[in-house]
């Protein structure tokens, strides 16, 4: 019998015009990996609220059809009681943490459930040592980190060993690190405690490979339902937003068929010949500066970006031409934050960033990037070094909806700023009804401002929440504020927006910047800051997206040569003679081109 | 950078003891404090408790709450010399005031205003210092044999204060990246707005959790520790000692009409047995680490 069963199930939340989901028939049996994908407000969300009877117990609304989850009718049982078989994470972690200590939080469904207190200790200790929470079961819930918060509520959900785990964006908060071995959890929750899991993720490319199967919401209906493979074929003819950045690879390659993962998109190039088995491409190193001079400039030019300036990774920082400080929008002198009793969050960094530059910081979570932001924007003040600035730091901070004061859109702002803005056309509605895209351009046209322009726009997480369509025109507008003229910094723990907005790149370790140099060197060579991309194929020549990817490979295969390598791939003994034809091909010099990638539908098809 | 005002486990022995011995020993601290009507006595209390904040290492956090002590207490002195009637000593007259008749200020007033000030600033720092020191999940797991449901609603009360501070903190932050800053009511009132939106987002977590179909466990017992003796033994002195001083009427003091106490040394004997009740217990700080 199904675990879950939606059976044509229409749902509208109180006072909303449209439906957010329409005759939604969907089943999904014990033991599946489903992964939920739309773009923002398509109704992913509400489906889970739906199997965990939040809908519309909870929600109220008007709710037709009908939901059985193990057995159990959602409009019968109340969400306490389908929680004895359901954990629920959703996007705010910081609402999910109801007590004052991480291991009552932890304690507190068991508890709640009458078990004894040798069964919640050890429910407890276990849950904790899955998810590697164990050093925080002492620690205030108050006092943790966004990722922290993230970890402990999804061993909060996990406690009670529940037979359905419904996931709203997971590795929204986290690192790439934490967001890896989040998803490396849950497919080993999945594989040994046959756990159901039914997950929503923007970055599909993160939690794809582990999915058994994807279904695909548009404005509240199912699009698609099958195998990730069929998903990523239909997501290429029907919702390209959706693809991820291996896919579009492939798709603006024209090869297929479109890889579910890293593993499986090299697998597909190395039987092309279009990947050396074994070692990197020759001369493809991002640290070889020859193919950084020139398929680097490839990257950029796909990005619409500059050549990356020359540069070195950890140890060796970009050399600064003389007199640089007087033409710094804003710069930090060996800044120090200390804790008063506390540890130090910024150690001695030194950072100089000029008008019209565009810096990605990275970093895992508590690296400092938020407290470096906030310093360059003097909310905080070091305590030893200084900050110059060049003018005005507009700091857009993590949650957009802070800057909302107003019930109408146009109340936020003047008519001339909205219409600069793009958003004339809801400037009757409220801001806190927006999509995360919307909410993120009137938050950044507040800080921005109306009158003195910003030397700097800093931005703490924008993509935070946001579909890839959103995050796309949000790199557009950073580029298009740096081509006039304003430096831009974004923390981000997206290396996929890092690599579209950013022309240089910060790594933080710990309060210190340990990498400091071009994008296309930083994000092509690392293992978890770097693109999917670029991990794909290998950091070759500094590539970092997709379009970029798919000139390098169209180069690479000759035109349409990539379907008689497949023929041959077949053939073990040709596979020596196809990697020398690919490393030749790979070590070619590659001329960069500003040229825009051929859309899908100009290129011609591979089946490899 | 999240506020320091609520609890976090710490390296003290106050905090290495059960909650529920932590609870009853700052409620004997407050109940000594009410019963004493000594100023002297008083004082000598609201001095323990500061040092015994300073043993449990929130001396900072305890600073902060002085502060708030010192703007409630200075103007309930104040308002007791201007309003009070019935002290003989008069110390200065500002004439006729109207329809407030001769305004005399006593020292009878001003010394029994600064009694109550006393007792209200004990009180105060007695209360933080639990709410920083006593673990309230722990609390509420003693709550809940009694009432699990009323227990748990204590807590989401409780939880929504540290989660709309920090709401308050960020949305402050926003308005000081604004090129120009919107006016604090605005503010407020977006903070108002998030408190709702928030409650259901927490109230829907508790759902989840099984709170509306919650079962009574079974519950362990727990051996005691040299802490949780400690306190509670302390906590049984200051009962019995304040108790017994005021049946027995030693350390008695009266504001009005004029000051009467009794002997200095009934005081100061009282006071000794007190103070040393109350941070005896931060001496042994075996066994106190995380």
């Amino acid at each position: 019998m199904s675990e879950i069963i939606f059976e044509q199930v229409t749902y509208s939340y109180p006072s909303a015009s449209e439906p957010a989901l329409t005759d939604v028939s969907l089943r999904i049996e014990p033991g599946q990996l489903c992964l939920l994908a739309s773009r923002s407000g398509h109704g992913k969300s509400t489906l889970l609220r739906a199997a965990c009877g939040l809908v519309p117990h909870f929600y109220g609304g008007s709710f037709a059809g009908r939901v059985t989850v193990a057995g159990m009718d959602t409009r019968e049982h109340p969400p306490a009681r389908l929680g004895a078989l359901v954990g629920a994470l959703s996007q705010d972690p910081e609402t999910q943490l109801v007590m004052s200590s991480v291991r009552a939080e932890l304690a507190l469904a068991l508890e709640s459930r009458g078990h004894g207190s040798a069964a919640v200790a050890r429910g407890v200790e276990e849950v904790a040592l899955a998810l590697g929470i164990d050093g925080l079961l002492d620690r205030s819930t108050h006092e943790l980190s966004g990722g922290e918060q993230q970890r402990v509520a999804l061993g909060a959900a996990l406690a009670g060993r529940p037979r359905v785990l419904l996931l709203d964006e997971p590795t929204s908060q986290l690192d790439p690190v934490a967001g890896d071995e989040l998803i490396g959890l849950l497919r080993r929750l999945n594989q040994e405690w046959d756990t159901t899991i039914v997950l929503c993720e923007h970055r599909l490319e993160r939690c794809l490979a582990a999915a058994d199967r994807v279904v695909a919401l548009r404005a509240g209906r199912v699009e698609h339902d099958g195998s990730p493979e069929d998903f990523l074929r239909w997501a290429a003819d029907s919702a390209p937003g959706l693809q991820t950045p291996g896919a579009r690879l492939f798709s603006l390659a024209g090869i297929e068929p479109p890889p579910v993962g890293v593993k499986q998109a090299r697998a597909s190039l190395r039987r092309a010949g279009l990947l050396p088995v074994g070692d990197e491409p020759v001369g493809a190193s991002p640290m070889d500066p020859a193919a950084r001079e020139t398929v680097g400039g490839a990257a950029s030019g796909a990005n619409d970006a500059p050549a990356p300036r020359v540069g070195r990774l950890a140890g060796l920082r970009m050399r600064r031409p003389a007199g640089e400080a007087e033409q710094a929008a804003v710069a930090a002198r060996s800044i120090w934050l200390e804790l008063r009793g506390g540890p130090a969050i910024l150690r001695g960094v030194e950072l100089t960033v000029r008008p019209g530059e565009r810096i990605a910081l990275m970093g895992r979570n508590g690296a400092g990037k938020s407290t470096l932001l906030r310093c360059l924007a003097g909310l905080l003040q070091p305590t030893r070094g200084r900050i110059e600035r060049g003018g005005r730091v507009a700091l857009l901070l993590q949650n957009p909806g802070d800057y909302f004061l107003h019930e109408r859109v146009r109340d936020e702002l003047s008519p001339a700023a909205i219409q600069a803005a793009g958003l004339a056309a809801l400037a009757e509605r409220n801001p806190r009804d927006l999509s995360g895209g919307e909410r993120q351009r009137l938050a950044l046209a507040i800080v921005a401002g109306e009158g003195e322009r910003p030397a700097v726009i800093a931005l703490d997480e924008p993509t935070r929440g946001m579909d890839r369509e959103a995050k796309a025109a949000l790199a557009a507008e950073l580029r298009a504020r740096a081509q006039d003229g304003q430096a831009v910094i974004v923390a981000t723990h997206d290396p996929e927006f890092a690599a579209a907005c950013a022309e240089r790149a910060l790594l933080l370790a710990d309060g210190r910047v340990i990498a400091d140099g071009p994008a296309s060197e930083l994000l092509a060579g690392g293992w978890y800051f770097s693109t999917e991309t670029a991990r794909i194929l290998s950091g070759a020549a500094g590539t970092l997206l997709p379009e970029a990817g798919a000139e390098l490979l169209r180069r690479a295969s000759g035109g349409h040569a990539l379907a008689g390598r497949r023929a041959q791939s077949s053939d073990p003994s040709a596979g020596a003679a196809e990697a020398g034809a690919a490393e030749s091909l790979w070590s070619a010099e590659v001329q960069p081109s500003r040229a825009p990638a051929s859309p899908v539908s100009q290129t011609p098809r591979v089946v490899l | 950078m999240r506020s320091a005002l609520f609890y976090r486990r710490q390296a003290s022995p106050l905090h290495a003891a059960r909650a529920g011995v932590g609870a009853l020993w700052i409620g004997a601290v407050i109940a000594a404090a009410l019963v004493s009507e000594s100023p002297f006595v008083l004082a000598a209390v609201c001095a323990a408790i500061v040092l015994a904040g300073a043993c449990a290492g929130l001396g900072r956090a305890l600073a902060r709450t002085l502060r708030i002590v010192l703007v409630v207490a200075l103007p309930i002195v104040a308002i007791n010399v201007l309003v009070s009637r019935e002290g003989l000593t008069v110390f200065a007259r500002l004439g006729d005031l109207g329809p407030f008749g001769q305004g005399n200020l006593t020292v009878e007033a001003l010394v029994y205003g600064a009694t109550i000030a006393l007792k209200l600033a004990s009180v105060m720092i007695a209360t933080t210092l639990a709410s920083l020191a006593v673990d309230p999940d722990e609390l509420l797991r003693l709550a809940r044999r009694l009432s699990f449901r009323s227990a748990l609603t204590a807590s989401l009360a409780t939880r929504m204060v540290p989660l709309l501070a920090g709401d308050a903190q960020r949305l402050a932050e926003a308005r000081r990246t604004r090129p120009v800053a919107p006016p604090r009511v605005k503010l407020l009132s977006a903070i108002v707005g998030s408190s709702l939106d928030r409650a259901l987002d927490v109230a829907a977590t508790l759902e989840l959790r099984g709170f509306a179909t919650a079962k009574r466990g079974s519950s362990a017992r727990r051996a005691w520790s040299r802490h949780d003796r400690a306190f509670a033994a302390s906590a049984a002195a200051i009962v019995v000692a304040s108790t017994l001083a005021r049946l027995a009427g030693l350390a008695a003091f009266d504001a009005y009409p004029e000051i009467h106490s009794a002997p200095a040394w009934q005081a100061s004997a009282l006071a000794v047995v007190l103070v040393a009740a109350i941070l005896l217990p931060f001496a042994n700080r075996r066994g106190i680490g995380l």
